[in-house]
């Protein structure tokens, strides 16, 4: 089962990201991992929470406009050629990545978290279970 | 639906009844303008003329304009036609696009002006039945009393909500089963966007009609407003100046406002030479008010770019249709030398499926015109692919290029980012210092 990504739309300006982080802190909402791209004028951020609903609808309460969109997050031994390995076997099973960012997966835990937006979810995760890669379950975001 | 009018002898008169009618009040009028006005005396003395050159309508062209201008300078009682102890009221324009304009009212002049507005509700389907909301501002504005004095005449339950507040605005459409709405269109497009947000769906909104004014709106625009509220929307035009919206209104027909002929005269002029241009060319639109008593402005140039059009009109009414203005070329823009209507912008943002909620800010950096254009993102239109949100702003762009001949830069905002109007809608903001 693929992780729920909530993307947000930002305008590109001074003091939008972390007026963001103030209502998610407010309401004591915590991110566990995040990534932000940006174009010239406006950005998207995309945060994995522990509590999708909630976060949701505080921001949406707040005014921000915010999608949730099914991405992938897998287990990576913190060792060389880990990533190497999780991304062959996506090659392999023809599994097209469009974007991905790593969240450290815990302190002296010895793995790495890779997410991936990919175009089909459901061959990347049976690909990489298959070849014994682990995946996080939306039920186990709370512990990474 | 059988087609009702308020005047039926009179909105429905054959032509030459009408001219006659015209022939005899432009007499009066001019007589009544020499004698009450040493202003217009004085720009007709300038041309050689006395109201006996003026034997009827036909006559009319002789006449000397007036513009914004020597209205600025007569202010505030310089275009005064009546005595003030026969003054009852005054009502007021702005003043955004310079000194504001007072325009003043005899008893007559409020009875004349609440039969175009009454005309205009009943063309918009409306009766004694029904319940009319005026949330147009009451005041200084001829919006709020304007309607409100139409749907009195006309024995509507009138409410005089005028505007802002939305919330309740929505609480008393809904407790008192109001079926007719009168505010501005971007104001309408608000209270439509606000009430499909808390979950109605246009069948369990009461309102059937909607008569929108004062500000240029675009036929996407109206589209819109019907389809979330489940109304028809009319349009109607006036001007302080002339007396308030009802000036021109819609009828069931949709295509054009009927100018209420027995009281105003309508030209089309060539704005740059002033050359009365024929009946259906596009030109600058004058009026002459043929019976006001305390504000009489003969030739009066609206600076409103539109047509008129004779055409028979399914509704029976035989006055003069008056196309949507293009805009009021005070809303014109001209940057790096090209003219730019708000209303061209909005015709594109509603076609692409944007709202029609936008801004326009006008800079000049080095001495070249920056042009931005801000769009709030919606829910609709957002989605987690990069790609796709700036694939939809080039294309904005390109569309924009084409309707307007210069490139806007767009920028996408946050939603509800830009400010929401409870009255006119502030879609420009120029910032050129010149």
């Amino acid at each position: 089962m693929s992780v729920k990504q909530i993307s947000i739309f930002l305008e590109n300006k001074p003091g939008t990201l972390n007026e963001l982080t103030d209502i998610l802190a407010g309401n004591k909402l915590d991110i566990r991992a995040l990534s932000l791209s940006e174009t010239e004028g406006f950005g998207i951020l995309r945060i994995i929470v522990d509590d999708v609903v909630e976060t949701c609808s505080v921001l949406k309460d707040a005014g921000y406009v915010c999608k949730i969109t099914p991405v992938v997050i897998a287990m990576i031994p913190d060792e060389t050629g880990g990533l190497n390995k999780v991304l062959s076997i996506l090659k392999d099973a023809n599994v097209n990545v469009r974007y991905m960012y790593a969240s450290l997966g815990g302190k002296g835990l010895h793995r790495a978290l890779m997410i991936f937006k990919v175009d089909n979810e459901i061959l990347a995760e049976t690909s990489l279970r298959e070849a014994g890669i682990s995946l996080i379950e939306q039920t186990d975001v709370d512990t990474i | 639906m059988m087609e009702r009018y308020f005047q039926k002898d009179i909105e429905c008169a054959p032509r030459e009844q009408i001219i006659a009618l015209q022939n005899e009040k432009i007499v009066k009028q001019v007589h009544h303008v020499w004698n009450s006005v040493p202003y217009y005396k004085k720009l007709m003395q300038d041309k050689g003329l006395t109201p006996d050159d003026i034997k009827g309508i036909e006559d009319i062209h002789k006449l000397p304009f007036i513009s914004k201008k020597d209205l600025r300078e007569c202010y505030p009682y310089g275009m005064l036609g009546a005595p003030l102890k026969d003054c009852v009221r005054i009502h007021s324009t702005s003043g955004t696009t310079g000194k504001r304009v007072i325009a003043f009212y005899t008893r007559n002049d409020l009875d004349l002006w609440s039969d175009c507005t009454a005309r205009a509700l009943v063309a918009a389907g409306a009766s004694d039945e029904d319940v009319v909301q005026v949330s147009y501002g009451y005041g200084l504005f001829t919006g709020g009393f304007g309607l409100n004095d139409g749907a009195v005449k006309l024995g509507c339950l009138t409410v005089p909500m005028s505007s802002g507040n939305t919330d309740r605005q929505i609480m008393f459409i809904n407790d008192l089963k109001a079926t007719v709405l009168c505010c501005t269109p971007s104001y309408a497009a608000y209270i439509a966007e606000t009430m499909k947000e808390q979950g109605y769906t246009p069948d369990q909104i009461p309102l059937k009609a909607g008569i929108f004014g004062a500000e240029a709106w675009s036929e996407e625009m109206r589209h819109d407003i019907e389809k979330t509220l489940g109304i028809k929307a009319y349009d109607i035009y006036g001007l302080t100046e002339l007396s308030g919206p009802g000036v021109a209104f819609e009828c069931s027909d949709q295509n054009g406002m009927h100018v209420n002929e027995d009281h105003f005269y309508v030209e089309t002029i060539d704005p740059e030479t002033g050359e009365v241009l024929p009946e259906g060319e596009e030109g600058e639109i004058v009026f002459t008010s043929l019976d006001k008593e305390a504000f009489p402005l003969l030739r009066y140039r609206t600076r409103d770019i539109s047509r008129l059009s004779r055409e028979k009109c399914s509704c029976g009414r035989t006055f003069v249709k008056m196309m949507k203005p293009k805009g009021r070329s005070d809303d014109m823009l001209i940057i790096k030398g090209v003219n730019v209507f708000p209303s061209q912008i909005e015709t594109v943002l509603l076609n692409l499926g944007y709202p029609a909620n936008y801004q326009i800010i006008v800079d000049r950096v080095n001495n070249t015109d920056t042009f931005d254009i801000l769009v709030e993102m919606t829910p609709e239109m957002f989605t987690d692919d990069i790609g796709e949100i700036t694939a939809r702003q080039k294309q904005l762009v390109s569309a924009l290029k084409d309707m307007l001949g210069i490139r806007a830069n767009v920028k996408l905002v946050g939603p509800k980012t830009i400010a929401r109007s409870e009255g006119k809608a502030v879609r420009v903001i120029d910032k050129r210092k010149i």
